[in-house]
């Protein structure tokens, strides 16, 4: 148990806010309306989600900031382990550097942190992540970019070459993201043959530059690897699985949502190629892609 | 010798890939790679049917194995799977509700071992600053 203590008599609403500045950041086609009455964060969340804001969209989920001095928030555990845990119909997540609480049935989510960019990414990532998992989809360790209408990731351990094949994709390539992509199934026309689609993300790595705001059918998945030429081998359903799972991004430990997450990753492999690619690095592997 | 049932935990996540069966625990999200053999017994692994028999059955008739090298394997295979809590292992045939009692009771001691462990860890980690 952290050392923040949420009020137990408020819901997770809006009351007690004054002059709230509300935006709505709309990644993977899941707006989610964020509320905060610090104009400096509000400044913070423009400079970060400015690219994927969309103020028509409906919002699924509606998150309160409480902003807090720097250091405010403390957790008594390890400070980088993330903590996701569900009880009585609420979400807890939290990290060294924020504390937040979503209660999926009421809509309603809070977030408790320090001003600064990264403990609201990190717990967009996991409430995208939790979405995501009950619908088949996932947040994965990968670049991705598309080409000639479809989307390619490129799936790795930290110095793989994620960023690496972002640097080197030539300018008809356009970049969703160079470290989280965002994958989900869909039943629509423009999911082709695949049924899915990737989104870019404003989750940046190396290249500290976020993806374009838009989505193309998955076309097919690259298991990098770094070697002396250019190549694209097969890789069995199994390595494929594998290393897939290895690179997905889920904090539950819930073991029904873990299996729900292990099924969604064997159907995606069983829809969607998944390759190894060997790079020298050179922009010429990208004559191999598209 | 006496009997040997053998049951697959439904908390565990498993799925055929190709030819082999790939399984999660829900222990720890370990993932095993089943080959031929062990996918045959795994399938049969019903709580009632005795290992010797399912040996027999599934392994012996459909592969070139000697059935006291076949049945070694396949005991030293089951007890690693009941190790990571995907399977449950016992000298009497197992009910449904026995196999996931029995596993949600490995589990939870399981976790009980790791959390004393961390502890164990952290009181060692303990000391001046």
């Amino acid at each position: 148990m952290g050392a923040i203590a949420m009020p137990r008599d408020s819901r997770l609403g809006r009351a007690g806010m004054a002059c709230p500045l509300e935006t709505t950041i709309e990644i993977g086609g899941m707006p989610i309306l964020v509320r905060t009455e610090n104009p400096e964060f509000f400044e913070i969340l423009g400079r970060r989600y400015g690219g994927f804001v969309n103020a028509a969209a409906k919002a699924l989920f509606e998150f309160n900031v409480e902003i807090v001095p720097a250091g405010a928030v403390t957790r008594q555990s390890d400070a980088e382990e993330v903590g996701v845990n569900f009880s009585a119909g609420r979400w807890t997540l939290e990290r060294g550097d924020f504390h937040a609480e979503w209660e999926p049935a009421a809509r309603v989510g809070r977030i408790r942190q320090a001003a600064n960019p990264y403990a609201i990414d990190s717990a967009m990532r996991i409430l995208h992540s939790l979405l995501l998992a009950k619908q088949g989809g996932m947040l994965v360790h990968a670049s991705s970019a598309i080409r000639n209408g479809r989307a390619f990731l490129f799936a790795g351990v930290s110095g793989a070459g994620k960023t690496t094949m972002m640097r080197l994709a030539p300018p008809d390539a356009t970049l969703l993201t160079d470290e989280i992509s965002y994958v989900r199934p869909s039943e629509a026309a423009d999911a082709a043959e695949s049924g899915y689609l990737a989104y870019g993300t404003p989750f940046a790595g190396d290249l500290a530059e976020p993806g374009e705001n838009v989505s193309a059918p998955v076309g097919e998945i690259y298991l990098l690897a770094q070697g002396k030429e250019n190549k694209i081998e097969a890789v069995s359903e199994t390595t494929a699985v594998r290393a897939v799972m290895e690179g997905v991004l889920f904090f539950a430990k819930d073991p029904e949502l873990v299996g729900h997450v292990f099924e969604s990753v064997c159907e995606l492999v069983k829809r969607v190629p998944v390759r190894r690619l060997t790079f020298m690095p050179d922009a010429r592997v990208w004559e191999l892609i598209g | 010798m006496s009997a040997i049932y053998v049951a697959r935990s439904k908390s565990v996540a498993a799925r055929m890939l190709g030819d082999q069966m790939m399984i999660m625990s829900a222990k720890d999200s370990t993932l095993f790679d089943l080959n031929d053999t062990a996918s045959a017994i795994w399938q049969a692994a019903d709580g009632q049917t005795p290992l010797e028999e399912i040996v027999e059955r599934e392994v012996c008739a459909n592969f070139e194995v000697k059935p006291e090298e076949a049945m070694e394997d396949a005991k030293a295979f089951v007890h690693e799977l009941a190790g990571h809590g995907i399977m449950v292992v016992s000298d009497r045939p197992i009910s449904e509700a026995e196999a996931q009692a029995k596993m949600r009771i490995n589990v939870e001691e399981s976790a009980k071992a790791e959390e004393s462990v961390k502890a164990q860890d952290g009181k060692k980690s303990e000391g001046p600053k």
